[in-house]
């Protein structure tokens, strides 16, 4: 089971992404922006997958990203965006910072746990 | 695995009507000529999430709503379309409409209303009208059909150098591929470099792929959806059958479709039942309740081994006590507190969106946001503050035209402050604008019949203000659409006398009005005055006292059928406060000297005679319970240090429900 590091601005969004995961027996490190998800990163020992929202307030998920990417024990980690149909485009800047995949809005939780075991 | 989504409902529309409030502040505070780009994100980005929590979560309508919303945002933010006034109040109407959408969820309907539908076409008629409407793209869900003949797919899949620096790891897709069918996988190692050119963090093999599996191709693909920009991906057919199913919806997609007509389970109360409380203060009970039982075990300590020499240490500890359920009841009392924004920050919208109405030109100012106030308090006060900014904006601040013409600048100035003082928080409206008109007023009082021109005379500036607070009164001389309707102003000054607060009112005509309410800060903690009527104790909010004296009652007169006293050359009304509420004194004839207890109702004040003073203590109010709920003058009861009961008096009430000429203290 993993560590995950679960980011959505939205209390509601993120509680149910991380009360799946944790259903499912991951152990789950949440945050609420960009920032704070980066300070989590660097703060935390064995984070293996981080799923994040794009639009945030303070760092949006692209750069969080990005500077995920710069950090070396984050150079491969699977991170995954959350991201709304009508976001194509985002798929492709996402994919561009380096993101690995994307799971698309609405989801329920059974989608979550099926997307996840593509990358853990 | 099932989980329950409803139990993230309450948090979601919690979190959604914050999001509402940021929205509305960034559109108040947008300015079309140069919109900031962060104010634009901040809507969009509340839009954003209402959408996507509203459609995981299931609520279709509103999810529908703010995905077409969303799309015109996106517009704005990218620069396609320029955001002008009428945007900014179409945007703000759909906060509004946003709103009544929870409003609706909270008590479990999810339905359009009539508003939404409206907004919606309205949004889409402006999107159609642009070719670059970034027309969201559906989410085509391809599964494959369980009668899927077995196929044998031959993949041919070269990744890109850089794929393992996107967390992209093949081996994980070929495990997804393996759950598909039996999998067989050859790697070719021809495109490796040199060693010394080797780079270890990148991917040179490739891959020949061998699926056998009752798939079709899009399933395929799908697992490699992610790469599929960075890769060389050839699929073919190895069978000779390669017609593909019909692609149809997904059999899960179709639950979840249906799931989502369902009715919501579990309903959150209309009323706001939670609350958000800062972790420093819950920190700081858990701080006080830790020093407590310090103390208990000290107390204990010296209990089971008491010396008459341990006196000392026995008071040094109960003094602690003392000290710490006084900070603790302190903190508790925090936890309800909110800061008075939560009122104030309705008004930058309302007074904006009335001044377009009446034409006017109004700059609002507020201070003291952050005054903190008890939540029942801040819910009750809202209603009448309300009125009284929309009364300010109505009647206190004139037309442009009106201004210029007296020599005012055309803008008006609307100030909202708060302040505490003392166990009170007090609210003051102030306008620049015309003032109230004493000769209006009183011409009006006696239209009504409210008042005699006897009495017009001799009325206080003062006085003569607080007739507008009557029933039935209103002076404008039009009832126009915002207020003015002569209903409200009583009603304002009957829910601020429930809190057991008050309203004074300022003004100078010509330069403008000031409204002044207090309020206690708490409901639930109220400091009294203690006095004895025969055998009896009761209790006088102290926020109501005024002073108290030791009187000859002899020398009282009686005015209009009233007994009254002068004091300091003014003649109140005197109230044998044992006469009404002891049994059997009624007609017992008083005593010549007594202690008088002046008491404010309102802008009036009145005399108690009293048997005895207790003093000043600080009672917690319980309700009377369910056969005495509503007694006329009883605000409720509370036990006393002693142990014995008293009943907690609600002085309007009482004067409602006894004094004579009933018509003077009516504000029902």
């Amino acid at each position: 089971m993993a560590k995950i590091l679960a980011v959505d601005d939205s209390t509601s969004m993120r509680q149910m992404v991380a009360f799946t995961l944790r259903g499912a027996g991951h152990t789950v490190v949440e945050a609420s922006d960009g920032m704070e998800a980066l300070n989590a990163a660097k703060g935390e020992q064995g984070i293996e997958l981080v799923i994040s929202d794009i639009n945030m307030p303070n760092m949006d998920g692209i750069s969080l990203v990005k500077e995920l990417r710069a950090i070396p024990q984050f150079k491969f980690t699977p991170i995954l965006m959350l991201t709304t149909e009508s976001g194509t485009d985002k798929k492709q800047e996402g994919k561009a910072a380096g993101a690995t995949g994307w799971i698309i809005k609405p989801f329920n939780p059974d989608q979550l746990l099926a997307t996840i075991k593509k990358v853990l | 695995m099932s989980v329950d989504l409803s139990q993230f409902y309450q948090v979601f529309i919690e979190e959604s009507f914050e999001g509402l409030d940021a929205m509305e502040t960034a559109l108040m505070g947008l300015d079309t000529e140069q919109p900031d780009k962060e104010a634009i994100n901040t809507v969009f980005r509340a839009a954003h999430s209402i959408k996507g929590g509203g459609a995981t979560f299931g609520f279709t309508v509103l999810a529908e709503f703010t995905h077409t919303l969303e799309t015109l945002l996106d517009q704005f933010r990218s620069g396609v379309r320029v955001i002008c006034r009428n945007d900014v109040d179409l945007l703000l109407q759909s906060v509004d409409c946003m709103r009544e959408l929870l409003d609706q969820l909270k008590i479990k309907n999810n339905r359009p209303t009539h508003r939404s539908e409206s907004l919606k076409a309205v949004f889409e008629a402006i999107l159609s009208q642009c070719p670059a409407t970034a027309q969201a793209t559906a989410r085509k869900d391809i599964d494959t059909s369980d009668a899927a003949p077995k196929i044998t797919w031959s993949i041919h899949f070269v990744p890109g150098v850089n794929i393992l620096k996107t967390g992209n790891d093949p081996l994980r897709i070929f495990t997804a591929l393996e759950d598909l069918g039996e999998l067989q996988v050859k790697v070719r190692v021809d495109k490796l470099p040199p060693f010394a050119e080797l780079d270890a963090e990148c991917l040179y093999l490739s891959w020949e792929l061998t699926l056998d599996g009752a798939v079709d191709e899009a399933t395929i693909r799908e697992q490699f959806e992610w790469v599929i920009d960075e890769c060389d991906l050839t699929i073919s057919n190895l069978s000779a059958q390669s017609e593909s199913p019909p692609v149809q919806l997904p059999a899960d997609a179709q639950k979840y479709a249906a799931d989502n007509e369902k009715p919501l389970k579990k309903s959150p109360t209309a009323e706001s039942s939670s609350i958000r409380v800062g972790i420093d203060k819950i920190d700081n009970l858990i701080n006080m309740v830790g020093e407590l039982v310090i103390i208990q075990s000290m107390l204990g300590e010296i209990g089971s081994d008491f010396t008459p020499g341990r006196l000392p240490k026995l008071i040094e500890g109960l003094e602690q006590l003392e000290q710490n359920t006084r900070e603790l009841q302190e903190s508790v009392m925090r936890i309800r507190m909110l800061p008075i924004s939560f009122n104030f920050s309705r008004f930058p919208r309302m007074v904006r969106d009335l001044a377009a109405q009446l034409n006017k030109k109004i700059h609002l100012e507020m201070h003291g946001e952050q005054t903190e106030l008890d939540k029942t308090v801040m819910e009750k006060i809202g209603d009448p503050l309300v009125h009284l900014v929309r009364n300010a904006v109505d009647h206190g601040i004139e037309s442009p035209e009106r201004r210029a013409a007296s020599g005012k600048p055309e803008t008006g100035r609307l100030t909202l402050n708060a302040y505490h003082q003392g166990g009170n928080v007090v609210i003051e409206i102030s306008d620049d604008g015309a003032g109230l008109d004493r000769e209006k007023i009183l011409r009006k009082a006696q239209e009504k019949n409210l008042l005699s021109s006897v009495d017009a005379a001799i009325l206080t500036d003062e006085q003569v203000y607080d007739l507008i607070f009557q029933p039935g009164f209103s002076t404008a001389e039009t009832v126009s659409e915002v207020s003015g309707r002569g209903v409200g102003m009583d009603v304002v000054k009957t829910k601020i006398a429930q809190l057991n607060g008050s309203v004074e009112i300022q003004s100078t005509i010509g330069k403008g009005t000031r409204l002044i309410i207090k309020v206690p800060l708490t409901l639930a903690i109220m400091p009294t005055l203690m006095i004895m009527l025969g055998q009896q104790t009761f209790a006088l909010p102290l926020a109501s006292v005024n002073e108290i004296f030791h009187m000859d009652l002899r020398k009282s007169h009686v005015v209009d059928g009233q007994e009254c006293i002068a004091i300091r050359d003014q003649a109140i009304p005197l109230f044998h406060l044992k006469q009404w509420l002891v049994k059997g004194t009624e007609t017992v004839r008083l005593q010549t000297e007594a202690h008088v207890v002046i008491v404010s109702v309102g802008t009036r004040r009145v005399g108690f005679v009293v048997d005895q003073l207790i003093g000043q203590e600080e009672v917690v109010i319980k309700p009377l319970g369910k056969m005495l709920q509503g007694t006329p003058g009883m605000a409720g009861a509370t036990i006393t240090g002693d142990g014995t009961i008293a009943l907690i008096l609600d002085v309007p009430g009482m004067l409602r429900r006894y004094a004579r000429g009933t018509h003077s203290w009516g504000h029902n």
